[in-house]
């Protein structure tokens, strides 16, 4: 049995070992791994991500255990130190000594740091590896005790602009010193760099260019910066990160050919001068460059695999590499693609840029318009897939190239897959694993494959980077399409409807319960999918609380509170509009007492009580209803809060008294349930302080009345509220908020909130208005009579447990025994939490 | 989680009473103690099968699979966690949508109206 040896342990090392595990050859030999940190191989692309909760196993890419299943030696913590390609043997750092028939230089890279004096000062660091973020987060640690702290970034590539959200996240007032006139000038022109600078400055960050250290100054902890041009930048840390050096010295050291300005050199199949050793990812130098992407470094190890097992059709590298990259930097998208930097009078650029919105996009075009040959995304990256497919397929482009950047320019996107269809078998969509269109293709046709998770377990597309998943996901539509199948959202494989025709079908067959819909609609048992979702039709239509069919409910509904880390609840009582009085404070304080419990505000008016166990939620709801509180539905798909600003009452710039409208509001819509939470907001005039464009349904008052918003949410994908009428006396927007809900209601998919509602829907906001304001389908007097039904029904879900003793069985821990949860907590401020996991 | 054993069928020695057929909900979970160890038992009615697991999810180490919503998954019956909604395959114990490791099952029986869970110990 033959015997190859991987020297290095990073990405791409351990990419030639999963290739390697999966090869039909494999048996034919033993494979051993040298890496030379502790632990095994784990993700550098998303590092940074490790700042967040410095949980190294996030990012690992293997464990030990998957080498030993796979029978692969790994010798982590042992770098090699000699190696004579003459005899095939090589040394550690340990004395250790091992003959190879082949072998993998997978040595990587270090970072580079320009030879200026002080570097060694402490404070300095690169940034590359495990130890040194955790080196950067102790160090900075430190420094926030100090006032004023600052960081710098040497570097604006990519790279050091994610070092630079790191420490603005740590707390630190971050500078980036840039040595080239602009920032990411590999990848970015002017134009795009200095869009990219704006948004980047409005967070916070000062950018500094053409600026050249000379110096690193301080007495032992860095304190500043000198620069070429006499000025000085004061700093307490600094990161730099000025580029990469392939790691030669090994191959350089024994006789291996190297590039004049480094880089281990590799022809078309990635071999080296010496035979059978190889180089892979950021040590070769491959058509005169360094590649420090992992795309390229994974098609390396997938050649030099290829070559040395002599598969039939041995691959080999391409000429060109593709460079294209999409990027999530601080709070903006960059990406480029093919020839960014094109050279004056080979290309023809389109330019579309907006200053006040933070985004530029230029495509370069061929001089006679035909082709695409790069382009620059800042901002706004939503084309990137497709404008790159175009570029390496060379598609043919529409008369028009322009309509590639300012293309669908009517409402919400939606020809994500025209392009699709268009691509040659031979495109490949995952260029992290290399897996053409064909290839999912192929499986979408066999029948091995019939979604978009099928496609990934069938080939492993999508485990890289991700960034193709949406362009799998039009491929399976546009195959169903391509079959006469109308591509519909199923709820689950239990019930073949979608939400809205299992609503319809509910309502016309009068079906009461989830089994009669299982039994009538559905097969199977059903999940935890449908089970809520029905859950939710049954209130809407019913005006059903979650009690009579609570084993279908999610299960905080089920619970009628919010579950929390421990497995206790939390409690919120309403508090229309958030406005209370002093006696009703003092009674939820005196509830939070007795059942000692954290209390806090939230941030929709109210006051949230935490650390309740099971059995103690009715006790506790019987204290608040006789203190006048009912259920706030902070735990379901239903109306939260209606959050208001003080208005005319008090407020000298009040336009209405929004306090009143908000109550008004709350106690109408208060526990009805939907696809979704629904917030709402009320504001007293533009000044906006109730935030009411921040929630699904807003109402600002102005000199004529009420402007209607609709539409919007904060969270993780923020979204403002869009105008839908105004002004309008309060009736009105009663009538139109009535008939917008119930249309929302009906129609929505399940968790599927009002932002995203409108961004699906065909004709957007006018085809909204016209349904709301101008009845265009003739179903407004029916939507505000539904409406109206599922006001009257309201009843308060925890006044129905606490008066029914079968109900309140449900909230006893344990059947067989009437003890109570064990739980731990830990003292915080006064009050207590749970102990961390 | 070193408490929690799977037990197939025929390594039963203790057939421990949970309780009274009606004391489980149809179509979700209830959680028995027996000793320290809380057992989540799981009644699907419209098959009339009772399944049992730990209570203690293995993701996140709480007490809490019995209020979880069950369901199937291609035949499979599976309790989903209500913290973070990892699935567990109610034949095996595996976690279906993710890498946790799994959880110990228990045969249940019933013979009247009594519910028994059976342990090895």
């Amino acid at each position: 049995m033959q015997r190859i040896v991987v020297i290095g342990n990073g990405m791409v090392g351990h990419k030639f070992c999963d290739l390697f595990a999966r090869h039909p050859r494999r048996g034919d030999f033993r494979l051993t791994v040298f890496g030379e940190e502790r632990r095994p191989a784990y993700d550098r692309v998303h590092l940074s991500a490790y700042f967040a909760d410095r949980d190294a196993d996030k990012l690992a890419l293997a464990t030990r255990a998957w080498y030993a299943d796979r029978d692969i030696e790994l010798r982590t913590g042992e770098l090699v130190t000699e190696l004579d390609p003459e005899r095939r043997i090589l040394r550690t750092h340990l004395g250790h000594e091992m003959t190879y028939d082949y072998l993998v230089l997978a040595t990587g890279s270090v970072p580079f740091v320009p030879p200026v004096p002080g570097k060694d000062k402490s404070g300095v660091f690169v940034y590359r590896t495990i130890e040194d973020l955790d080196a950067i987060l102790d160090y900075a640690a430190r420094l926030r005790q100090l006032p004023g702290a600052r960081a710098t970034v040497m570097g604006g590539g990519l790279l050091g602009l994610e070092a630079a959200r790191a420490t603005l996240d740590m707390g630190l007032a971050t500078d980036v010193v840039e040595f080239a006139p602009r920032l990411m000038p590999r990848q970015l022109d002017e134009g795009g760099a200095a869009s990219l600078r704006t948004t980047l400055e409005g967070l916070g960050l000062k950018i500094h260019l053409s600026r050249s250290t000379t110096a690193i100054g301080g007495n032992g902890c860095i304190t500043h910066l000198d620069f070429a041009d006499g000025t000085q930048l004061e700093t307490d840390l600094l990161i730099i990160s000025a580029g990469i050096r392939p790691r030669d010295e090994l191959a350089r050291k024994s006789g291996i050919a190297v590039g004049p300005r480094g880089g281990i050199v590799a022809d078309r199949h990635m071999r080296t001068s010496a035979p059978d050793v190889f180089v892979i990812g950021e040590a070769a130098l491959y058509r005169d460059m360094i590649y420090g992407l992992v795309a390229p470094g994974y098609e390396m190890a997938r050649v030099a695999l290829s070559t040395l097992m002599r598969d039939a059709d041995p691959a080999c590298m391409p000429e060109s590499i593709d460079l294209s990259t999409k990027l999530k930097l601080i709070g903006t998208d960059v990406a480029s693609f093919g020839d960014c930097l094109p050279q004056p009078g080979t290309a023809r650029s389109i330019v579309y840029r907006d200053e006040a919105g933070g985004v530029y996009k230029r495509i370069n075009v061929s001089p006679d318009g035909r082709r695409l040959l790069g382009g620059i995304l800042v901002g706004d990256a939503a084309d990137y897939n497709r404008l790159h497919q175009i570029y390496r397929n060379q598609l043919a482009l529409p008369p028009q190239p322009q309509d590639l950047i300012l293309g669908s320019r009517g409402s919400g996107g939606g020809d994500a897959g025209a392009g699709i269809s268009e691509l040659p078998e031979a495109a490949v969509i995952c260029s992290c694993e290399n897996i053409t269109k064909g290839q999912l293709c192929g499986h979408l046709e066999a029948e091995q494959a019939h979604s978009v998770k099928d496609l990934i377990a069938c080939t492993g597309a999508g485990t890289g980077c991700g960034g193709c998943k949406p362009i799998l996901s039009d491929l399976v539509e546009q195959h169903l399409k391509a079959r006469g199948k109308v591509v519909r959202h199923l709820l689950c494989e239990h019930f073949p409807h979608t939400r809205q025709e299992l609503r319809d079908l509910i309502v016309l067959r009068q079906l009461r319960t989830y089994d009669e819909a299982l039994d009538e609609l559905g097969r199977g048992h059903g999940c935890e999918v449908c089970r809520p979702a029905l859950a939710g039709i049954f209130a809407t239509v019913y005006a059903e609380t979650a009690n009579p069919q609570a084993v279908i409910q999610d299960t905080n509904d089920r619970f009628l509170a919010n579950i929390q880390r421990n497995g206790t609840y939390s409690v919120v009582p309403r508090v229309p509009a958030g406005e209370i009085t002093p006696d009703k404070l003092i009674a939820i304080g005196a509830v939070a007492k007795k059942f000692g419990l954290y209390t806090k505000i939230t941030g929709g008016q109210r006051i949230d009580l935490f650390g309740a166990r099971l059995d103690q939620l009715p006790p506790i709801w019987e204290e608040l209803i006789a203190a006048g509180f009912e259920s706030g539905h902070a735990y379901g798909k239903s109306l939260r809060t209606v959050k208001s600003c003080v208005g005319s009452t008090w407020c000298r710039y009040g336009m209405d008294e929004s306090v009143s409208f908000a109550i008004e509001i709350e106690e109408r819509y208060k526990g009805l349930r939907s696809p979704h939470k629904l917030k709402g907001g009320v504001s007293g005039c533009i000044r906006e302080c109730a935030e009411a464009r921040g929630k699904d349904f807003g109402l600002i008052a102005v000199e004529e009345g009420y402007n209607l918003y609709v539409c919007g949410n904060g969270g993780a994908r923020p979204k403002h509220a869009v105008l839908l009428a105004g002004p309008i006396d309060r009736r009105t927007a009663v009538r139109y908020l009535d008939r917008f809900l119930m249309f929302y209601l009906r129609t929505a998919g399940p968790l599927v909130r009002t932002a995203k509602w409108l961004e699906t829907m065909e004709g957007g906001i006018d085809y909204l208005r016209s349904v709301v304001m101008d009845d265009v389908l003739g179903i407004a007097a029916e939507l505000e009579t539904e409406m109206q039904g599922l006001v009257n029904g309201y009843r308060c879900e925890w006044k129905e447990v606490i008066e029914d003793p079968e109900m309140r069985a449900r909230f006893r821990p344990f059947v067989n025994t009437d003890d109570t949860e064990e739980l731990e907590f830990v003292p915080l401020r006064d009050q207590q939490m749970p102990k961390p996991w | 989680m070193t408490a929690y054993q799977t037990i197939l069928p025929e390594q039963v020695t203790t057939w421990f009473r949970a309780g009274h057929t009606h004391q489980f909900p149809a179509g979700a979970g209830a959680t028995v103690k027996y000793g320290n160890r809380q057992i989540a038992v799981f009644y699907f009615h419209r098959n009339r099968r009772w399944y049992a697991c730990q209570n203690l999810c293995p993701h996140k180490l709480e007490n809490v699979l019995g209020r979880g919503l069950i369901g199937e998954q291609d035949g499979i019956p599976k309790v989903a966690c209500p913290l973070h909604k990892r699935t567990f395959s109610l034949e095996t114990g595996e976690n279906l949508n993710g890498d946790c490791p799994p959880v110990a099952v228990y045969p249940v029986r019933v013979e009247g109206e009594d519910v028994y869970i059976g342990f090895a110990d």
